[in-house]
């Protein structure tokens, strides 16, 4: 009698694992409870034992693949009494029977006639609606290809793969983000406290409100912070300022910044980059567009300089104040607002220190300026201790915590304040 | 809401009662929603009811008895001259719409629908300042834009009441039955409005601009209508264009160019049916973020949300074909999306009619499209020469086509012209919804004898071996 061994559920919602390692050959006999296979999920690698005693008659699996939990991975022989054997969860508690995990192997996707639409009686096109179900990857059952209600409800019932995304419905609200079972109180009548005004809350304020809150909600901030020591950048940019006022632009910390960030966007292309979810997919552009967060008395609006990498601190000094310049006038073109694959912002000029920025989506960081202030610092010169005075910008990055890490965040970060610490460092890495 | 208050707040606030609007208005109320429904007419209905595919399908009624009735005589029936009394013609119209604007006022009550009766515009996203009502603003959560279209009118007249340069309004209040009447467009309007006025006695005759009528509908479908129309009306001009028109006295000078020459005429009154426009302007759009392109149809998706995220257009006023069904399909949307439940425009087959002699009805894929975007397709027409049904009526002019996937034979479209053709295009519709192959259609029984039976035997030439006709030779 033949077992079959299917790649068991391995908790908390995991669909699928690479194989690692296959620790058996056919015709090896194993024991059970001995080390046949490696796998590697999301944040772990995982050892299988075997679930029988016999002699293995068929590797499915081969290193590299990705299984998906039910595939069938080795075919026992011998003494297995059992033709399915419900295979162990490897090392994480059982949640529920596995096998009813042991979910039909893959079938390959229906074979619908492309660009025409699927046959399905107008009610079963509504329940597919609301049941979130893409109709292109049901199964018909009906003569002639007809897909019936019962083969949608049975597609949405099987738990396979996540139904398609409701069509993207941009929230109103920041309510609208938060979960279902969190109720929302009604606002109260503000006016019996004391007198009121009231403003139309629409256009850029709005569209910001809008951005902001599907930023806040799907990205995982975090916020690395730090301080740039830009006394000698600052010495850099009084000697050249007038040169380049004369050229039309404005040499300012930020045009050091989209340098420096392009440098480091560089070397680290993860930061670059957006995380596709419903491909599953991380998009990591070749190319290096930089928006910059301007203040407007019409709200926040976010110009992008592209192709930083190929232009000169000269000439990004020319374009990033013009750009600004239209922001400021709402004379931007729409082209200009939009291709970015990071962004600045520079609290500095205002008068903001420390802060924490949201991330502009579907980019996946941000880097914050804060104004620079003149501090005590301690240098070494030999091995004798100073404070002496030194010009301090704080700078905060916040990146994705999907797509990058801790420590990349933290090197990619340095490799910015490195270049702007010294202008020397930035002649010499700067693209 | 008291008598006297001068603002009111809603759920939803619909802005026009056509199909689109009280179509939306009823589905909405059903969802729970709290709605206004605000028009500058007293009574519901929008132009459909009283302006359009109501009155004239009244008139439309008598000019088909008019026209069998002179047929009939060469089945040894014959009718003498119809006496023709105009007031009686209007009461009856006027009775007719009245019975349905009072059943949509009930219906109105009923479901808790507020009638507002005024002028609406937008002071911003959330807001219309009422004029001509005792409510002077309504605020809401949702608008639904359901302002309709109105008669193109030919550049540098501004038909008013009483003009003998009529649109299609002025057309349908009968005020008399003129000698000539000069028709320009080819369109359904046109033809429609031409066929009740030459029943009840004009001599009509028609202009178009392009090379046949009813441009856009298939050719096989409208060359029985133009031959008859070629005996009912007195000219049919194509490929012609008006380049003046005034309005002198009592006659109108129409001077037009022909292929074969310009002419210069007198009629006694001009039917100007050159097409509908958007009614968007003075909406006060501009104080939303509501887009509009550059003939003025309101942009919409698929669940009929314009740029502004709480605004949704309807019918006419956001483009599409432009028919009454497709309106309250889309404001029973627009309701739908507002109360929460994720509905969209999801309609395969859209059918229309032309309420000519005879009529045209099609669905779906009409040849024309599929030979624009390239669909390969199978089409099979079956003639009514052949149809029992047809010849009791005396009615052999008439052609049901199908139009098919090649391979799968799966039905597309479906084109009809005959008798009663209306009532034969709904099977085609719900065929096609439902994905039914020609064979489908073959396998199911159609009564005989009836003119729904071609649908049956058209369906059955797909099969290779259709009882009433010859099967295409196998080469």
């Amino acid at each position: 009698m033949t077992s079959s061994f299917r790649l068991p559920d391995l908790g908390e919602g995991v669909h699928e694992a690479e194989i690692l390692a296959v620790a058996v050959t056919v015709g090896q006999k194993v024991q059970e409870g001995e080390l046949i296979l490696e796998v590697e999920t999301d944040k772990a690698a995982v050892e299988i034992p075997s679930p029988v005693t016999g002699t293995v008659t068929e590797l499915h699996a081969r290193v590299g693949e990705i299984a998906k939990v039910g595939d069938v991975l080795i075919t026992f022989g011998g003494e297995a009494e059992d033709t399915e054997t419900p295979a162990p969860r490897a090392g994480q508690e059982r949640l529920q029977s596995t096998t009813e995990q042991a979910a039909e192997p893959v079938i390959a996707p229906p074979a619908h006639r492309p660009g025409r639409p699927v046959p399905a009686a107008p009610s079963t096109r509504r329940l597919a609606r609301e049941l979130g179900v893409d109709l292109h990857l049901v199964q018909p059952s009906g003569a002639n290809g007809i897909v019936t209600r019962e083969d949608v409800e049975n597609y949405a019932q099987s738990g396979s793969p996540p139904p398609l995304e409701q069509k993207e419905v941009v929230p109103q609200t920041a309510a609208e983000q938060i979960a279902p079972f969190l109720p929302v109180a009604p606002l109260p009548d503000f006016s019996q406290f004391g007198p009121i005004e009231k403003q139309p809350f629409r256009s850029i304020r709005r569209a910001t409100a809008v951005r902001m809150s599907a930023s806040w909600s799907q990205i995982p901030h975090v916020n690395c912070q730090d301080v740039v020591d830009i006394t000698r950048l600052e010495e850099f940019r009084r000697r050249h300022k007038d040169e380049i006022r004369a050229n039309g632009g404005r040499l300012t910390m930020t045009v050091f910044a989209l340098k420096a960030v392009a440098t480091a966007l560089k070397a680290y292309p993860h930061f670059n980059a957006s995380l596709d979810l419903a491909n599953q997919e991380i998009i990591i552009k070749k190319y290096f567009h930089i928006g910059v967060a301007v203040d407007t008395e019409h709200g926040l609006m976010v110009p992008v300089i592209r192709d930083v990498d190929r232009k000169s601190i000269k000439e990004l000094s020319v374009e990033l104040h013009e750009a600004i310049t239209r922001a400021r006038e709402r004379k931007s073109s729409r082209e200009e607002m939009i291709g970015g694959t990071f962004t600045i912002t520079n609290a500095g000029a205002i008068g903001g220190s420390h802060f924490s920025a949201i991330i502009n989506h579907p980019e996946i960081a941000i880097l914050g300026l804060g104004q620079a202030r003149m501090q005590p610092a301690v240098i070494t010169k030999d091995t004798e201790m100073q404070i002496v005075p030194r010009l301090q910008m704080p700078i905060v990055l916040c990146f994705d915590h999907r797509v990058a890490d801790g420590a990349d965040a933290i090197r990619f970060l340095q490799v910015i304040i490195k270049s702007l610490e010294d202008p020397d460092e930035l002649l010499i890495s700067m693209i | 809401m008291v008598m006297g208050d001068m603002e009111m707040k809603v759920d939803v606030a619909i802005i026009g009662s056509g199909p689109g609007g009280y179509g939306a208005a009823f589905r909405a109320a059903d969802l729970g929603l709290d709605v206004a429904l605000i028009d500058p007419r007293p009574k519901p209905g929008g132009v459909c009811l009283h302006h359009g595919c109501i009155p004239s399908k009244t008139y439309l009624f008598l000019a088909e008895l008019i026209l069998d009735a002179r047929r009939a005589a060469s089945m040894g029936v014959t009718f003498g001259e119809p006496e023709i009394d105009l007031a009686a013609m209007q009461a009856w119209k006027a009775q007719v719409i009245n019975n349905m604007a009072d059943g949509l006022v009930n219906l109105s009550n009923k479901r808790g629908v507020q009638l507002v009766s005024g002028t609406a515009r937008f002071e911003h996203a959330n807001a219309v300042k009422i004029d001509g009502a005792e409510v002077s603003r309504v605020r809401f959560d949702h608008a639904i834009i359901a302002t309709g279209s109105s008669p193109v009118s030919f550049p540098g007249t501004a038909p008013g009441a009483g003009s003998r340069i009529m649109s299609s309004a002025g057309a349908l209040e009968l005020s008399d039955i003129p000698e000539e009447l000069f028709i320009i467009g080819g369109g359904y309007v046109g033809l429609e409005l031409g066929t009740v006025y030459a029943a009840l006695g004009s001599r009509v005759s028609l202009a178009e601009v392009q090379d046949r009528l009813l441009p856009g509908v298939d050719a096989d479908l409208v060359a029985p209508l133009q031959h008859q129309l070629s005996k009912l009306f007195g000219e049919i001009h194509l490929n012609t264009r008006i380049t003046e028109l005034e309005e002198l006295g009592d006659r109108v000078t129409v001077r037009f160019a022909t292929p074969d020459g310009d002419q210069t005429r007198q009629f006694d009154r001009v039917l100007v049916a050159m097409g509908r426009e958007p009614a968007s302007r003075e909406l006060g759009l501009e104080h939303t973020a509501v887009a509009v392109d550059e003939r003025g149809y309101i942009q919409v998706d698929e669940q009929q949300r314009t740029a502004e995220t709480n605004i949704f257009a309807v019918g006419d006023v956001a483009g599409g074909m432009m028919l009454a069904h497709t309106a309250t399909r889309e404001g029973r949307v627009a309701a739908e999306v507002i109360a929460g439940i994720n509905s969209s425009f999801d309609v395969r087959a859209i059918p229309a009619v032309v309420y000519t002699d005879p009529q045209i009805a099609w669905c779906g894929l009409t040849e024309e499209q599929a030979k624009a975007n390239n669909i390969p397709v199978a089409v099979e027409k079956f003639p009514w020469k052949y149809s029992g049904r047809a010849n009791t009526m005396g009615s052999t002019e008439g052609l049901t086509k199908i139009i098919a996937d090649p391979e799968e034979g799966r039905i597309l479209g479906i084109g009809i012209t005959g008798r009663d053709t209306e009532g034969l295009i709904s099977e085609g519709v719900l065929a096609i919804e439902l994905g039914a192959l020609a064979e489908d259609m073959a396998l199911s029984l159609h009564p005989h004898p009836t003119l729904s039976e071609t649908e049956g035997e058209a369906a059955e030439i797909f099969q290779g071996s259709p009882t009433h006709m010859l099967p295409k030779k196998r080469s």
